[in-house]
């Protein structure tokens, strides 16, 4: 019989076979190229995200500008200090989750609960608060004109401060109604009526004279481009075609409406990878309480949904910079 | 594993905690440097970017190794598991990023230059 054997003569290498070269289990090698595909997945729409703005280089909307509500302080200027607290939840419930591993290998019940408890907590402050980024963002603060070449026209006073829509705007009686489904010939409801008309805010323009009108357009500062008073008028006369409040898939008050398609892909893909892993993280939960890891001998479980949640604090890390800060 | 000394625990435990306080000073610098915008930061530019966004980049990428290594337990994994999983992830992105960006940027021009006209 022994002769039928074939020796390759790499008997008790790495890869000679027979042992465990990579030293680690099925499900958690598995959760590691689950994550390598998903990081591939979030880098495309990051990279696509890049290359619209590349596109788009020189009249990209202004973070700062865009994300600046924190809760409770109306009409304070805070730019990214609330995503920043984000940020840290969202580290820090990565910190309890590792505190959670690291009790697991010591067999200690009582920390894991606590700490898997804790992460959970924070998984869910942090969905919460994107939800809130969302209902700011979809809600907008200041509104602004859109023109015929889809472009946006925003309103400042002579200081530069942005002017609302409503600081302006003139009430105008006339004949706006809003055409609902039961009076159209196909049972088809009409678009929503802005608050303010196009004509009430060309009226309200031509009485305050000391606004101006903002371009899309960065200067070499990267500021936005602010109008003369001749330019804007003959601007909102010529190109405006219609009023602009807040931000959705296809309007977008704070400029290319590419910018809030990928923030609300993005974040949004990202804001379901938080729920899901708080979902898992709630069975993890339960299961550690009613013993199942106790008794299985090992909380490699605990581990492997560590990983996940790891990887949604790597995500946020990147999308954090790429979207706020760069 | 449930064999480690005490020692070796605590030991586990303050590298966590230091971790986290490198990752909280890398996010604070970020977010301060992004309110200030020191103006020689936003002045100077480095390949065609503005040198306080690669700083933003270059942090980011140091926070993304503390993440992966230390919460993740890279370190502690072999060798080959970690190189499969992060030098795939980094060749993939770095090429697909190149491409994109050089893509978009060629499509600024075409815009700005070009005889496309789409601002009407």
């Amino acid at each position: 019989m022994d002769a039928t054997v074939v020796r390759t003569g790499t008997e008790g290498k790495t890869w000679g076979g027979g042992n465990q070269p990579l030293k680690s289990s099925y499900g958690k090698m598995m959760m590691w190229f689950f994550i390598l595909s998903d990081a591939l997945t979030f880098s495309g729409f990051l990279a696509a995200y890049g290359f619209s703005r590349f596109k788009f280089i020189d009249s990209w909307p202004i973070a700062d500008e865009v994300f600046n509500h924190f809760p409770f302080l109306h009409g304070v200027d805070a730019p990214m200090y609330y995503v920043a607290l984000m940020t840290f939840i969202l580290i820090f419930s990565s910190v309890t989750m590792v505190l959670a591993v690291d009790a697991g290998h010591h067999m200690k019940k009582g920390k894991v609960t606590i700490y898997m408890f804790l992460t959970i907590i924070g998984g869910l402050i942090f969905v919460g608060s994107q939800a809130w980024e969302w209902k700011n963002f979809i809600s907008g603060e200041y509104g602004a004109v859109t023109t015929e070449g889809g472009n946006i026209l925003q309103f400042v006073d002579g200081e530069g401060h942005r002017v609302k829509l409503s600081e302006i705007a003139v009430p105008i009686q006339g004949d706006r109604i809003e055409h609902e489904r039961n009076n159209g010939v196909w049972f088809d409801a009409g678009r929503d009526l802005p608050t303010y008309s196009l004509e009430e805010v060309k009226a309200g323009f031509i009485q305050n004279e000391d606004v101006l009108i903002r371009t899309q357009t960065l200067t070499e500062d990267g500021e936005k481009t602010v109008l003369s008073r001749e330019e804007s008028l003959m601007k909102l006369n010529n190109e405006a075609i219609g009023t602009v409040e807040g931000a959705n898939l296809v309007q977008n008050e704070y400029g290319v409406p590419l910018f809030a398609d990928f923030f609300f892909f993005i974040t949004g893909f990202h804001g379901f990878h938080v729920l899901s892993g708080v979902i898992i993280n709630i069975i993890i939960f339960f299961n550690v309480v009613i013993g199942t890891y106790e008794r299985r001998g090992n909380y490699e479980m605990v581990e492997k949904v560590g990983l996940y949640w790891h990887f949604v604090d790597l995500v946020w890390v990147f999308v954090f910079t790429f979207f706020y800060l760069v | 594993m449930a064999h480690d000394t005490t020692q070796h625990h605590e030991s586990a435990t303050r590298r966590i905690w230091i971790v986290f306080a490198i990752l909280s000073v890398v996010t604070i610098v970020e977010v301060i440097l992004g309110i200030i915008k020191p103006e020689f930061l936003t002045d100077t530019f480095l390949v065609g970017m503005r040198l306080l966004n690669w700083i933003f980049i270059i942090l980011t990428v140091y926070k993304a190794y503390y993440i992966a290594w230390a919460f993740m337990h890279l370190e502690h994994e072999t060798k080959g598991l970690r190189r499969a999983v992060v030098w795939t992830a980094i060749f993939l992105i770095i090429y697909l990023v190149f491409i994109l960006l050089t893509e978009g940027g060629y499509i600024y021009d075409v815009y700005k230059s070009g005889y496309v006209a789409w601002d009407f």
